[in-house]
């Protein structure tokens, strides 16, 4: 084992080029995980492939909880700490899309390659790259693929997992396909909601002249995009997707909104929400329609100090590496994990484009840094460099 | 006769899931001496190739070292095919530098006849290259019959074959070369043959003691050849075959596949020539005819199509040299 950060550091690049030997392995676990569908609360088949790569790699305690979490142990030396290791094992798509990948000279194509198969692959190849570069931790490394992560999952097998866990837990580390330089150290306050928009059967169109449901929810939209947004704490109101209507010339009676609130700074979310709840209920009041917001998941702000020792080993690895730093929140495991006062960070593996479109692809040469990476980082967590 | 064929279906016809325990393969594999050698043939397939690669080196080379030999074998692609399978440590030939001296032939079958020749195992699984969803099972399915029982020689795949749409998938159509053509051949000829459920599929096993033996016709007809041969050669216990899923594939056009059933067409009636099955057979024609309209013209298309054959392997100067054969 590295037992001082210059020599943890100094290894990088050896270790860089010793991955290479990892390729085929960790490009077939991530192209055989991403074939296999895996929208969110439907991910029994991908963790199920995970929990057989455990099982033949030898590990302990494998398990599929109730929640649909895979999560096996790779057993330290002297086993007294746990370091959790994990991906989210859903995505954006259904199981109706053609989940076939396709492999250039030093790409993959599919849809969901770079969020997440690629993490997941990361996740059941490392025992696999542990022992090509012939490293052992003291600490057992729990290694996890979250179920019911994404959208309405709203971060359920986390939050199961979290709350039913008996390890003590020292770090947790969360892994994106996309994008190496990644560096999420606090979660960011997110309320995800949802604005049905329902016209009544029998409306006087004479009376309100509006011409349908899809003209009264612009208007909310229009009235949310003028409630003014602070720069600093940095706060945005993100609209996801709208959907209403069948047709030309059928006056739609339905609408649907889906948005996120995000916000660094603490009781702005609520701030908002409370904003957005007005202009609703005035809407909705003066067009005689019934507009509901629902709330479908919320995270509280949080996270470690900029001079944290996880946040500046990462950044020492990745000066080391040469990968300019990509600060960025997260709404994603981390957040749960931050909440439960584990110091966490979450970290990409390679580049990628178009994510979460059905052409989202990654290049294949930058992953080898990104698993340099996170090797590093666990051997600085196991190092105990990470700690306050 | 349908006893025989119900029989056969029953001990000789597998699903990939009964050969789920790879590491029990390779020991089976080991113990039985056996050196197997995979080969892809190829002709502009850099879409599907690295697939194809990465994840045959991975699950049935690094992880379990089912494969002992690993190549792609090309036509001469226009297309990246060579680079990319180089690229991710394949070892890429092309077909036409392999037995320089018995010069160059376009076809699949030459690929698959030089391979003979090239790669050094006792079974040759041959898995074409243009597979969409390729999986270890494409391997491990039609090799384990071979490794697990010796009186088996030749093994097929066969799957519910879905069609890539643009809107998804949808389960229908593949095999129509199969269901129009060589099952009513067989079933008027050979019946015992139509218990082959695709005896067209790309991917297949074959111990060298069989391939060695048996002539290739190197177009369309190199699969349909090979099964009457072995068939009259080995008989029906010689085969097996085994469902393998799902195989997503390009779709081929109607014109695409007449063609090619003209090329089956001219080495089955061929066989049933040199079987003495036929007599008074005229010579046959090698020029196929389609037609195109444009407007009220009608414009006749003609193409040459010449089902060449090489001889069996064994009777190559060079390989009997190479494999030491003297009788």
């Amino acid at each position: 084992m590295a037992n001082t950060i210059p020599l943890i550091h100094s290894a990088l690049p050896g270790h860089r080029n010793a991955l290479q030997s990892v390729r085929e392995i960790l490009l077939a676990n991530a192209l055989m995980i991403g074939e296999i569908p895996s929208p969110t609360d439907a991910e029994e088949e991908r963790i199920t492939f995970l929990s057989n790569r455990f099982t033949e790699d030898g590990l302990d305690n494998i398990s599929i909880d109730q929640a649909g979490n895979g999560m096996a142990i790779l057993p330290g030396t002297i086993g007294k700490n746990n370091i959790l290791v994990c991906a989210h094992a859903d995505t954006v798509f259904s199981e109706k899309v053609d989940h076939a990948m396709s492999v250039g000279p030093n790409s993959i194509k599919g849809p969901g390659i770079g969020d997440n198969s690629l993490g997941l692959a990361a996740v059941v190849t490392l025992p696999e790259i542990l022992k090509r570069l012939g490293i052992t931790f003291e600490d057992n490394l729990i290694l996890m693929g979250c179920s019911r992560s994404l959208g309405r999952g709203n971060l359920g097998g986390m939050r199961f997992f979290l709350e039913h866990n008996k390890r003590p837990i020292r770090a947790g580390v969360c892994i994106e396909g996309i994008e190496l330089g990644r560096l999420s150290y606090a979660s960011i306050g997110m309320l995800r909601g949802e604005i049905n928009l329902q016209v009544p059967t029998k409306y006087d169109w004479t009376k309100f002249g509006a011409s349908g449901a899809v003209a009264i929810l612009t208007k909310v939209v229009q009235r949310i995009m003028e409630i003014p947004i602070p720069m600093e704490p940095k706060t945005k109101i993100l609209f996801g997707s709208m959907s209403s209507g069948t047709s030309f010339g059928t006056q739609p009676t339905s609408a649907n909104l889906r948005f996120e609130i995000r916000s660094e700074q603490t009781g702005m979310v609520s701030k908002l929400r409370d904003q957005i709840e007005d202009i609703i209920d005035e809407i909705a009041n003066g067009s005689d329609t019934r507009i509901e917001l629902s709330i479908i998941a919320q995270r509280k702000p949080g996270g470690l100090p900029y001079a944290h020792p996880m946040v500046k080993s990462m950044r020492a690895i990745l000066d080391t590496l040469k990968v300019n730093p990509r600060v960025e929140p997260s709404v994603g495991e981390l957040s749960e994990l931050i909440n439960k006062g584990i110091p966490s960070v979450t970290l990409g593996l390679t580049k990628g484009t178009h994510k979460n479109e059905l052409n989202e692809s990654i290049e294949i040469t930058p992953t080898f840094d990104g698993l340099a990476q996170l090797v590093a980082l666990l051997q600085s967590i196991d190092g105990g460099f990470c700690d306050e | 006769m349908s006893n025989k064929i119900e029989k056969w279906l029953e001990t000789n016809t597998f699903h990939h899931g009964e050969f789920w325990d790879i590491l029990e393969l390779v020991k089976a594999k080991e113990e039985k001496g056996l050196k197997i050698s995979l080969c892809i043939p190829t002709l502009n397939e850099e879409k599907t190739i690295g697939k194809e690669i990465v994840i045959f080196r991975s699950e049935l080379m690094e992880r379990y070292p089912l494969i002992d030999e690993f190549a792609v074998i090309d036509s001469g692609s226009e297309d990246n095919t060579c680079e990319v399978a180089a690229s991710f440590g394949a070892d890429v030939y092309r077909a036409a530098d392999i037995l320089p001296e018995v010069g160059e032939k376009r076809g699949k079958g030459e690929n698959l006849w030089k391979a003979i020749y090239q790669l050094k195992g006792d079974i040759i699984v041959y898995v074409d290259a243009d597979i969409k969803n390729i999986h270890p099972r494409f391997v491990t399915g039609i090799v384990a019959p071979l490794i697990k029982n010796d009186t088996i020689k030749y093994c097929k795949a066969f799957y519910d074959r879905p069609m890539a749409y643009s809107s998804g998938i949808r389960s229908s159509g593949g095999g129509r070369v199969t269901e129009i053509l060589i099952r009513p051949l067989f079933s008027l000829f050979f019946p015992e043959l139509t218990s082959l459920i695709q005896p067209l599929s790309g991917e297949f096993a074959v111990r060298r003691e069989v391939l060695e033996r048996i002539p290739f016709p190197i177009g369309y007809g190199v699969e349909t050849a090979h099964i009457l041969d072995v068939y009259k050669e080995w008989g029906l216990e010689a085969f097996a075959q085994c469902d393998l899923d799902q195989r997503i594939h390009r779709n081929q056009s109607t014109n695409a596949l007449g063609k090619m059933s003209f090329g089956i067409l001219q080495t089955f009636l061929n066989r049933l020539k040199s079987y003495g099955m036929v007599d008074r057979l005229p010579e046959l024609s090698t020029i196929y005819r389609q037609f195109q309209a444009e407007g009220n013209r009608y414009e006749q298309l003609t193409r040459e199509i010449v089902e060449y054959e090489r001889p069996p392997m064994i009777t190559i100067p060079a390989y009997r040299e190479k494999y030491g054969i003297t009788e």
